[in-house]
């Protein structure tokens, strides 16, 4: 029965696929919200027009940092923008993202974060005290981390002409010679692996703005990731294939952008994903998936088959890495796809969203 | 997470799934429709179909509250977020909804102030906090959504909130059913019946379903068990010669619905004689508009609105999809001309709608057992 249509369907989806598979094109009359939402609408700004434009090949890699050559070694580097909305929230503030955000993007290169410069956009009218407040933050969370802020600028501009705050952090770091990471070392048969619970940033982000009047225990993951990256790296070195952190468009986009670019395929467990219960609650009543939900301290590590144990025992065994998981696994067809298996029994594929995640009516 | 995990027990489903194959004359195809977005959005969401007969087969209906909305009203929705001083609220879903030139999102960023609210009272307070600007909210649904709409008016009204308007694009489930089981190139053999819409208007108004028409019907709660459950009855009906409305969502849905939404509702709603559906052209008594007790807070009164009806675009074929005529595989431009990236038609924008349904979830080959 299902033979001479399904055939016509399969055609179909054929099309589609190939039409994903390409490069995508920014062909926006003007940017709205979505192009900062770390969707499909943000790649078609990324892959149609900023990476064509400084067309070079680090670039096209686009990877959570580019690699330098400098004096016969190698080093990675990367910046970041940071506008979170309120510049407080439960967990975090936008100070810590700032430091943490770019460092773990230097760590998911594979590289030991080196230094850090730091530039402020103030509001006209900011209170000194708020200043502070973030100033410490910063300090706090880089003195942490091991690595030193070497440079800065400060700009002010009008009142209503930026939200209190926004910050810009540039990040260096050597590259590790225990790992050679890329999405082109991917192969199916690989395990895909999660640092810890999903969805905790987005949530807490937006419980604190207050639109949804729901009230739940949970905050921010917001950390840096280093310390796991360099436990992963001790243990399974070598047979890691490649990281990435999970931020904006969350666990979601990252698989499928790792899909995108490798050509595998990805099929994740659903009942395996750790999600905490209030982030399940507030998903669910809001009508969107944790997996789309943004987080500031986890990653996706891909690891040879072999080495999956080990990997994991590395990350649970590292702060903040009790709950790691190992989610899913890299196979062949359908050809840079991720489908999720799921807890009920069925399969769907798990896309990238264009925008943000919009509640749903009813 | 407890009283919904219950009702996701693959278990269970699984056992069910067994079940409704038992149930499946070998060589028959059957074809139902689930009415409502909702239980479009869980089918694909859940992968049920993997655990359904090939041969049984879901067909998507009008149930979609942003998918039934026509490209005039959202030109309209967008002239009046550009009026002076407005602020414009509504839910998420519409804002990526294209209008004849772009959605309210690009009106967003062409700097009208355009609010996204999660319920009208969200939009109720942001009048209060901003008396000095006129507040629209842009009012979507079935009679699920239209009584917390007609609650919020009222309130409005009894706290004397004068900047609070309503430009009300609210539509009824029957007539669109009725309009759909009238049309003579549409083959199904039972419904899903739309759980959430029931909970308001109760199980009595689908009666003329199997009485007039002589199709089954179970009205569906949204989770995986549900769905299934809800098929599984239709089955069991159609094999003991039986015809009838079957309430599968009884936790929920009480038989004759919520007498005291329905009250509020015709308090503050009263029928358009007609109103123009998506792809489905106009449909008489299918809309409701503020009645004359609340004609002060209409926003088509307060202001002029271009009202003009636009037609779909040539290549959209969102009607037969919403009348299950087609699958949305099978509309011309899915997938190429019409993305989520950049929808054409309202049925690749709602996460309810059935061609956004079916691309973000279910767009691979499933292999599934031809009984």
């Amino acid at each position: 029965m299902p033979s001479e249509v399904s055939e016509r369907e399969q055609k179909v989806l054929n099309i589609i696929e190939t039409a994903r598979g390409k490069r995508a094109k920014f062909r926006d009359a003007q940017i709205t919200m979505a192009h900062g939402a770390g969707g499909k609408a943000t790649q078609s700004l990324i892959e149609g027009l900023l990476v064509p434009a400084f067309a070079n090949e680090t670039l096209t890699e686009m990877a959570d940092a580019g690699t330098v050559s400098v004096l016969g070694g190698n080093v990675a580097m990367t910046t970041d923008s940071f506008v979170v909305n309120p510049i407080t929230f439960p967990g975090g503030t936008i100070g810590e993202l700032a430091v943490n955000g770019t460092i773990n993007d230097v760590a998911m290169a594979g590289a030991r974060p080196l230094a850090l410069t730091l530039s402020l956009v103030l509001e006209e009218g900011l209170p000194a005290e708020t200043l502070k407040t973030q100033v410490e933050a910063i300090a706090a969370a880089a003195k942490a981390a091991g690595v030193p802020i070497v440079a800065g600028d400060t700009k002010v501009v009008e009142r209503g002409h930026c939200d209190e705050m926004y910050i810009c952090t540039t990040g260096l770091g050597v590259l590790d010679d225990r790992c050679s990471l890329s999405p082109s070392n991917l192969q199916p048969g690989d395990k895909i692996l999660i640092s810890g619970r999903v969805g905790d940033h987005g949530t807490a982000v937006m419980l604190a703005r207050g639109e949804f009047e729901l009230d739940a225990d949970i905050v921010s993951d917001t950390m840096c990731l280093w310390p796991a990256v360099d436990a992963l790296l001790d243990a399974v070195g070598p047979s890691l294939r490649c990281l990435r952190d999970a931020t904006r468009g969350g666990a979601a986009s990252v698989l499928n952008e790792l899909a995108r670019a490798s050509r595998v395929a990805m099929i994740i467990s659903e009942a395996k994903v750790p999600v905490h219960p209030a982030v399940a609650g507030a998903s669910e009543i809001l009508g969107i998936d944790p997996m789309h939900v943004a987080n500031e301290g986890k990653f996706i590590a891909i690891v040879a088959p072999e080495a999956a144990d080990d990997a994991l025992a590395a990350l649970r065994s590292a702060p903040g890495g009790e709950e790691a998981a190992e989610i899913g696994e890299c196979k062949t067809e359908p050809e840079g796809m991720v489908l999720m298996a799921t807890a009920f029994g069925g399969k769907r594929v798990m896309d990238q969203l264009v925008g943000d995640p919009l509640p749903r009516i009813c | 997470m407890k009283h919904v995990d219950e009702f996701r027990d693959p278990v269970l489903g699984e056992a069910l799934a067994g079940e409704i194959l038992g149930l499946v004359e070998p060589g028959r195809h059957y074809k139902f429709m689930e009415v409502c977005g909702g239980h479009t959005h869980s089918i694909y969401k859940y992968g049920i179909d993997d655990l359904l007969p090939a041969n049984v087969e879901l067909v998507h209906g009008p149930g979609c509250p942003v998918c039934v909305i026509p490209m005039g009203r959202v030109d309209d929705g967008i002239a009046l977020a550009h009026q002076p001083d407005v602020i414009f609220t509504c839910f998420g879903d519409m804002l990526r909804v294209p209008g004849s030139d772009g959605t309210l999102l690009d009106a967003k960023a062409e700097g009208a102030d355009i609010r996204m609210v999660y319920s009208p009272l969200d939009a109720l307070r942001i009048a209060k906090a901003n008396p000095d600007r006129p507040v629209v909210f842009f009012a979507i649904g079935f009679e699920t959504t239209a009584p917390s709409t007609a609650l919020t008016l009222k309130r409005a009204k009894m706290e004397g909130v004068s900047n609070f308007f309503c430009m009300c694009n609210h539509v009824t489930i029957v007539p669109p059913l009725r309009a759909l089981l009238d049309s003579p190139d549409l083959r199904l053999d039972g419904f899903i019946g739309p759980g959430h819409v029931s909970t308001v208007v109760g199980v009595r108004p689908f009666e003329f379903i199997p009485a007039e028409y002589n199709k089954p019907i179970a009205v569906a709660g949204f989770e995986p068990l549900d769905v299934l459950h809800a098929i599984h009855m239709i089955l069991t009906q159609i094999n003991e010669g039986r015809c009838e409305v079957e309430n599968q969502y009884a936790r929920v849905v009480p038989w004759e619905g919520n007498p005291r939404a329905l009250q509020v509702m015709s308090e503050v709603f009263e029928l358009r004689p007609h109103f123009e559906w998506r792809g489905m052209g106009f449909i008489s008594q299918s809309g409701l508009k503020l009645s004359e007790a609340y004609a002060d807070m209409d926003a088509e009164i307060e202001y002029t609105v271009p009202g003009i009806r636009v037609a779909d675009p040539k290549a959209c074929q969102c009607g037969e999809v919403l009348k299950g005529v087609i699958k949305p595989w099978e509309c011309k431009v899915f997938g190429s001309g019409c993305t989520p990236e950049r929808p054409i038609g309202t049925c690749m924008v709602s996460s309810e709608g059935a061609c956004a349904a079916y691309y973000n979830y279910g767009r691979f080959a499933r292999e599934r057992e031809v009984v």
